[in-house]
């Protein structure tokens, strides 16, 4: 078997060479259609890392329910990979990922201790999520129970480097309830939960950014995780991975591929290296291999398109508002504690980290945004955040259910106007 | 953002199902029915069964209403709805369900009946939300009366 190719490096060579690597979310709980999706993804014509997304009931350690849906033959949305035998998985990968191929797995798990294992045990290496990331928004574990879970599994991935593995972890603290989060605590959690990996011994790590409203909040925000992981992260190999928009999504066949192709543009114009690309079916069931390969070319092309127009890169960032407010954040943070975990646990106890509309019980939930007439996230309540409340002139009602329906669908209505 | 106070209004318990990560729907739920008068306690994602059952003892709500966009919520729903029956105390509570039920995003007209024989009041697929105001503005002036 060819040595597959560590995450980190091969994106960095593609970035070097002026690729944007692009990346699909897809997931089968049938090993077949795993496989058929994997070698679809590296046949696309795209610089493409292949994507094993696990299912819910995995995701929360649910054996039971995995195991029934796998005595019963019902779809689960995802692959089950601590359940099925090593060997299957095995042969889903075998011959697919080499060095022209790295897989990640995806899971969402607030404790994935069991998810690391499996993933290590298949030779595999690259995986993503984090403590706050997977913990607060999709799941009702203890922050603390899920820092601590972080730090096993960190430190499991971390010690399979150099046996013929290189250790590859991404933070997903860019993307957390994102659709109506201001993206200085989102660049913020990302570089905290960078610095979680790093303390325990992870040296190739990725931070995230989701695709928001406005592209020009998008720039700054992604300069910014720029600027911010150079002074943050010395001696570490680490690079930006962009998600197309995660909330609610165009339902016209044009919209959906507009958007993604701002996506694509964004990424290579703000200097992000790897884009998780979203399909045109989005809006309307789960996507088919068939979608996501069409997502991962029309993303490439565009991206191939956009780097051709403008070679420069992104150049010096100013002291913007997104810049200003991650840097305080995290500073107040790491001052809390020379413990990542622990300082990030108080941080949350006292409300310094808050993320609004976020249920989680270990969230204070004392902070408000709101989306403005140019699509920007702003804060009209920043509770005991150590950032300046917002501006004066803001909209002071109550978010009703109505006003949280039209930010959450403003950009499915922005694309899907004049498409066909 | 997880408690609300309105005195006068009905109680109601909003959940996901056990497997779903969602929120969105689950936060949009809590603004309509406060916009209703109703008292809203929130549990969020990714709530185990035993959970939803002992918040009901305890809280003893007008109404429990699980919902689900992740495509288990048929098989999660069933699930819940068999522990909060099997206790004595919240044979009569009534619950509903709705959202995304199943992972093919058709209408599912055997679902939504075994989640009704299951104990389901009522159960709204694909997001039924006319139906759902009708049932929230009835228990309103139930409750209110």
């Amino acid at each position: 078997m060819t040595a597959a190719a560590p995450l980190g490096e091969f994106v960095a060579r593609a970035q070097a060479g002026g690729a944007l690597v692009v990346q699909p979310r897809m997931g089968f709980s049938d090993p077949a259609t795993m496989r058929a999706g994997l070698a679809a993804t590296k046949a696309a014509a795209a610089t493409t890392v292949g994507t094993i997304t696990l299912d819910s009931y995995t995701r929360v350690g649910d054996d039971e329910a995995v195991a029934r849906a796998l005595r019963e033959r019902t779809p689960l949305n995802g692959y089950p990979i601590v359940a099925l035998p090593r060997s299957t998985s095995q042969a889903v990968l075998d011959g697919l990922r080499d060095a022209t191929f790295p897989v990640q797995v995806r899971h969402g798990s607030a404790t994935p201790d069991r998810i690391f294992a499996a993933l290590i045990e298949l030779g595999l290496d690259a995986t993503e999520g984090g403590p706050v990331s997977y913990c607060l928004p999709y799941s009702r574990t203890p922050l603390r129970e899920a820092v601590a879970s972080w730090r096993r599994s960190c430190r499991l991935l971390a010690a399979t480097a150099g046996r013929g593995a290189a250790p590859h972890l991404e933070s997903f603290g860019g993307c957390m309830l994102g659709q109506l989060c201001p993206p200085g605590l989102l660049v913020a959690i990302t570089l905290l939960e960078a610095l979680f990996f790093v303390q325990h011994g992870l040296r190739s790590i990725s931070l995230s950014y989701a695709q928001q409203q406005n592209p020009e909040q998008d720039r700054q925000a992604l300069a910014a995780l720029r600027r911010l992981a150079g002074e943050l992260l010395p001696g570490v190999e680490w690079h930006i991975v962009l998600y197309a928009y995660m909330g609610v999504y165009p339902r016209t066949q044009g919209g959906a591929m507009r958007l993604l192709g701002a996506a694509a543009e964004l990424a290579v114009g703000a200097g992000a290296a790897r884009l998780i690309v979203k399909t045109a079916a989005e809006a309307h069931r789960i996507p088919t291999i068939a979608d996501n390969v069409e997502a991962l070319e029309l993303a490439a092309g565009r991206a191939a398109r956009a780097a051709r127009r403008d070679d420069r890169g992104p150049g010096d960032e100013p002291d913007d508002e997104v810049y200003l407010e991650a840097r305080a954040l995290v500073e107040a943070v790491a001052g809390l504690d020379p413990d990542v975990g622990r300082a990030l646990l108080t941080a949350f106890g006292r409300g310094l980290l808050d993320v609004p509309f976020c249920l989680h019980p270990d969230n204070a939930g004392r902070t408000r945004s709101y989306v403005d007439d140019r699509g920007w996230l702003r804060w009209s309540d920043t509770g005991a955040m150590p950032i300046p409340a917002a501006r004066p002139g803001r909209p002071t009602g109550r978010l009703t259910a109505a006003g949280l329906l039209a930010a959450l669908s403003g950009v499915q209505r922005r694309y899907d106007e004049g498409a066909r | 953002m997880n408690i609300t106070q309105s005195p006068a209004g009905p109680s109601i318990l909003v959940t996901g199902t056990s497997s779903d990560s969602h929120t969105w729907n689950l936060v949009y739920l809590q603004l309509l029915l406060e916009e209703a008068g109703c008292r809203v306690t929130n549990l969020g994602a990714c709530v185990p069964p035993v959970l939803v059952a002992a918040e009901c003892l305890a809280r003893d709500p007008d109404l429990v209403v699980v919902s689900s966009v992740n495509g288990h919520g048929g098989a999660d729903g069933l699930r819940l709805i068999e522990v909060l029956r099997a206790q004595p105390d919240l044979a009569g509570t009534p619950v509903v369900i709705g959202g995304k039920l199943a992972t093919d995003g058709l209408r599912n007209v055997g679902l939504v009946r075994r989640l009704r024989a299951a104990g389901y009041d009522a159960v709204f697929d694909n997001g039924d939300l006319a139906r759902f105001r009708t049932l929230i503005s009835r228990l309103s002036a139930r409750v209110a009366s």
